[in-house]
């Protein structure tokens, strides 16, 4: 594709007069205008374009993209597996893709039906009570979590509980997710082999403390092997336990998080349950409950009668709402489509090939990269950098230089705890072919930092684009075309 | 086992497990607690074969009804072209993740700052964050910007006239996050501007969240709002239908310094609720307070004009427990479908769709008070393409089994003998009459 030819912007493909649109015809007479003072003055300057050049422009644009379609993703902590087809065109039966989240029970049984197996499904792959699909993503997931367990508090009377204790490795939502949830947050620090300090922990836990979150397996990519313990050091605090499952998919068939002593959990749909990320999204991001936490899950709930019909109710002791529906429905149907295709053995298989590619790649690197922590790991592994510093060819290098060969990035400078961290999650649907040429590739790099490291510091070469300035882009915003039109680029 | 998704052959996985220095996968888990690893198998339904899957599905289907849709209360039907379930299925924009690699994500990060001035054009606010989750989460969003913004407020006024689903996610939030909601009362379907003048002037009020057209699809006229708020140091937030901002008075003619809502009527599936998009747009001032993604324009180290993800001091990877939002992702791909929409309709094909339903709405009321069954709530008010209706002495959700059996989902029941009705372009002349029997003949 020649970027320079077809690297404009919609707007300036626009002509006066140009359409790209057609309505039916003219149902009912015209009918009186509103007030002049009602109507919009300012002229609307959208793009004017017929529908062959909006096919063209996109698809173009699109030629510019990589996904999991393209090439391997190793996008640590984000679980890029490949999205089944037949997942999209689930998604999208006539009736339930243009059914109005007012339609009356009665006439969206199907839907209904289809909310609350998966509903169930996820509550047995959790071993929680029940979940509820209605949060949009991750994060979302994380504030409708924590504010279960501050419902939870407040429905004894405990008002005192403020704060929520998160590890030093944990996902940056987590606490961006306490202070959305009226939480302050208090860090416990991780011991050298990456798991949470128990030591540490136990000061910090008292009557003020509503929750400790954690992510099991870490995003070292470490099981968190005290967790039956921490658990009971936080439900003798008086305090839930919440699972952040974000790295959910090496536990698929192993170990489930409400038998390791979890209270609360969500679980990313576009993770583990292989819908598509989208560029960011729509995700999902189911919350999960133990038994007798259930009440207090956001309305609108999903229910089965005792005579087989699926209801929308509430519960009077309920959190209130986070979504103005049921969520992603959609998206949700996508990953029901995953597990029914996958099954119980399948689903097993998954959680077990995600841990074998990883621990595979992480032995077939650690001669030139630095494993900081020894040991197996579970679906992801960080390094700390290149082994030989000497060169001065970084984390960012490396992974700019990757896109030169055809790969996505893994995950860099995440999580915190090391200066330069690579974070590599290569998922189950990555063959050993594609592991075996990520890593000779790898090693290329490693070797090409040493002969020419100034060629690997200014990398990538082969993108449709080189590095950006991104200092220029937050100095002097230029948000819209409009910005660029007033003050050029 | 053999699956279609998984690529390894038993000579593969040995030569990996080799390499690992174990003898089998579940050696692997030799780190976790024996007495946590599963004895069994999940209690889930053995593998299906893709002819399976689907059959379940189209099984599913079936138990749903087919329904024309007069319902609305936020989310309306309007025509997709074609085109846009084309491009959005292209999986270089489907299978790709957040654009953190902006050498290969040109795709999302073009698109996404052709959304940002789409929807800045559209509200008549000069900067559009990347996209939310939904309208009722970007409302709340807003409420919390407009706390942050004002640091030491934290009460937020309401009208009673923003529909009560986004309100029950504002007040959910706002629960929460320790802010105080009061709710404006509104006088014949509109807000009440005294009210609201009142509860301002005692100076501790953050933001004001007003809609349009609101829930009951009433045009309001907020003349002299935003003066009144600014007055009072609070910021004025509009929840607005974007399908509609071709023709009304936009949120930033208003004078408003958020608007914010659901992109739905943008030509998305209504798909049971969601997926959606939340948009949420503000003056520039407030920019750097501003929730979720930021696309900005810039130059490569060649010179070349290319987009990044900017302003992401903001966020919550960098800042943690102080970042703006908890937000991380976006609704990439529904952004993606706005863009596509907007640039085939463009403004003509918006006002020509957006102007069929207002014309469909006041026919089919006009018709259905000339019966002398029905009665319109709000007989004074200015509606849009929706209207509040009532049919006195009839039971409503009687009504409205009756209809769905005749294949007609005939609005949103708001009271006992009060429905909410949308139009829009996509009914015809024959299913607006025949709902005006159903709603007056067959109870």
């Amino acid at each position: 594709m020649n970027r320079e030819y077809y690297g404009k912007l919609i707007f300036e493909l626009s002509r006066p007069g140009r359409v790209g649109y057609g309505l039916p015809g003219r149902q009912v007479p015209e009918s009186g205008a509103l007030p002049e003072g009602l109507l919009r003055e300012q002229p609307l300057r959208l793009p004017e374009v017929d529908e062959p050049s909006v096919v063209r422009h996109y698809t173009n644009v699109s030629t510019n993209n990589f996904g999991v379609d393209t090439g391997f993703y190793p996008l640590g902590s984000c679980t890029m597996k490949y999205n089944p087809k037949i997942n999209e065109q689930m998604s999208a039966m006539p009736r339930m893709s243009g059914m109005h989240p007012a339609t009356p029970d009665y006439a969206s049984q199907g839907a209904l039906e289809a909310y609350y197996t998966l509903q169930k499904l996820l509550a047995e792959i959790g071993g929680m009570s029940e979940f509820t699909l209605n949060p949009f993503a991750g994060a979302h997931g994380e504030l409708t979590g924590l504010m279960v367990i501050r419902a939870y508090h407040q429905s004894r009377g405990d008002y005192g509980r403020t704060k929520v204790i998160v590890p030093d490795s944990a996902h940056g939502t987590n606490p961006a997710s306490a202070a959305v949830a009226g939480l302050k947050v208090v860090e416990v620090k991780s011991n050298p082999d990456g798991t949470v300090d128990v030591d540490a922990l136990r000061p910090l836990l008292d009557d003020t403390v509503a929750a400790v979150m954690m992510t099991n397996p870490n995003t070292l990519g470490i099981f968190e092997k005290h967790v039956p313990e921490i658990a009971e050091m936080v439900h003798a605090a008086g305090a839930l336990l919440y699972y952040d499952g974000a790295n959910l998919n090496p536990m698929l068939g192993m170990a489930r998080p409400g038998d390791m002593g979890f209270d609360v959990m969500h679980i990313n749909l576009h993770k583990t349950f292989s819908t598509p990320h989208g560029g960011g999204g729509p995700g999902s991001g189911p919350v999960g409950v133990r038994a007798g936490l259930e009440k207090f899950l956001p309305e609108p709930r999903v229910k089965k009668t005792d005579a087989g019909e699926y209801i929308l109710t509430g519960d009077a002791d309920s959190l209130g709402s986070v979504s103005a529906t049921l969520g992603n429905f959609g998206v949700q149907l996508k990953a029901l489509s995953y597990i029914l295709s996958l099954g119980s053995e399948g689903l097993k298989e998954a959680g077990k090939l995600a841990t074998l590619n990883a621990n595979y790649v992480k032995e077939s690197l650690r001669d030139m990269y630095l494993l900081p922590i020894e040991g197996v790991c579970k679906h992801e592994f960080v390094f700390d950098g290149l082994i030989d510093k000497s060169t001065g060819v970084t984390t960012l290098d490396v992974a700019k230089r990757l896109l030169d060969y055809g790969y996505h990035a893994p995950t860099i400078y995440f999580p915190l705890l090391f200066h330069e961290s690579l974070m590599i999650e290569p998922t189950e649907t990555e063959s050993k072919d594609t592991l075996d040429s990520f890593i000779d590739v790898m090693h290329r790099i490693a070797k090409e930092a040493k002969t020419d490291p100034e060629m690997v510091k200014s990398a990538p070469h082969n993108t449709p684009i080189s590095r950006p300035d991104d200092t220029q882009a937050a100095l002097r915003p230029l948000t819209t075309y409009a910005d660029i039109c007033d003050e050029g680029l | 086992m053999v699956h279609r998704y998984f690529p390894h052959t038993p000579e593969d996985i040995d030569a990996m497990l080799r390499r690992c220095g174990v003898g089998s996968m579940e050696e692997l888990y030799s780190d976790v607690p024996a007495e946590l690893l599963m004895d069994g198998d999940y209690d889930v339904p053995a593998q299906m074969s893709e002819k399976e899957v689907r059959d379940y599905f189209l099984n599913l289907d079936e138990k749903n009804a087919r329904l024309v849709c007069f319902a609305g209360a936020g989310y309306y039907e309007h025509y997709k072209p074609a085109v846009i379930d084309s491009l959005l299925s292209r999986s270089e924009f489907l299978t790709a993740y957040t654009p953190y690699q902006p050498e290969i994500s040109q795709g999302t990060l073009q698109y996404i700052f052709e959304y940002q001035s789409m929807m800045a054009e559209l509200t008549g606010l000069p900067v559009s964050n990347a996209s939310m989750y939904d309208g009722a989460t970007a409302t709340a969003e807003a409420m919390m910007m407009t706390v942050a913004a004002a640091r030491k407020r934290n009460r937020v006024l309401v009208s009673a006239t923003l529909s009560p689903a986004v309100r029950k996610v504002v007040d959910t939030y706002a629960h929460y996050h320790g802010v105080k909601i009061d709710v404006i009362p509104a006088i014949n379907g509109v807000t009440d501007m005294s009210a609201a003048g009142g509860m301002l002037s005692a100076g501790d009020v953050a933001g004001v969240i007003v809609a349009t057209p609101n829930y009951y699809g009433i045009v309001e006229d907020y003349s002299g709002l935003a003066d009144m708020c600014h007055g009072n140091k609070a910021l004025l937030v509009m929840n607005c239908v974007p399908a509609d901002l071709a023709v009304l008075k936009t949120p930033g003619e208003w004078g408003a310094d958020i608007a914010c809502g659901d992109a739905q009527s943008l030509g998305m599936p209504l798909s049971f609720g969601g997926p959606y998009l939340g948009f949420l747009c503000a003056r520039k001032e407030l920019m750097r307070k501003m929730p979720g993604r930021i696309v900005g324009a810039t130059k490569d180290a060649d010179g070349r004009r290319v987009f990044v993800l900017t302003l992401q001091a903001r966020e919550q990877h960098i800042r943690r427990d102080k970042a703006t939002s908890n937000i991380c992702s976006n609704q990439g791909l529904m952004a993606l479908h706005t863009a596509v929409y907007l640039s085939v309709m463009g403004a003509k094909g918006l006002r020509d769709a957006a102007l069929a339903g207002y014309d469909g709405a006041h026919y089919l009321a006009d018709k259905l008070i000339a019966t002398g069954k029905a009665e319109m709530v709000y007989p004074q008010a200015h509606y849009f393409n929706e209207f509040a209706l009532r049919l006195p002495g009839v039971d409503i959700d009687r009504v409205i089994r009756n209809a769905v059996q005749q294949g007609y989902l005939p609005g949103v029941k708001i009271s006992d003998d009060t429905l909410l009705i949308a139009v829009t372009e996509m009914q015809t002349r024959a299913q607006l009459d025949r709902l005006v029997s159903l709603l007056t003949e067959s109870v």
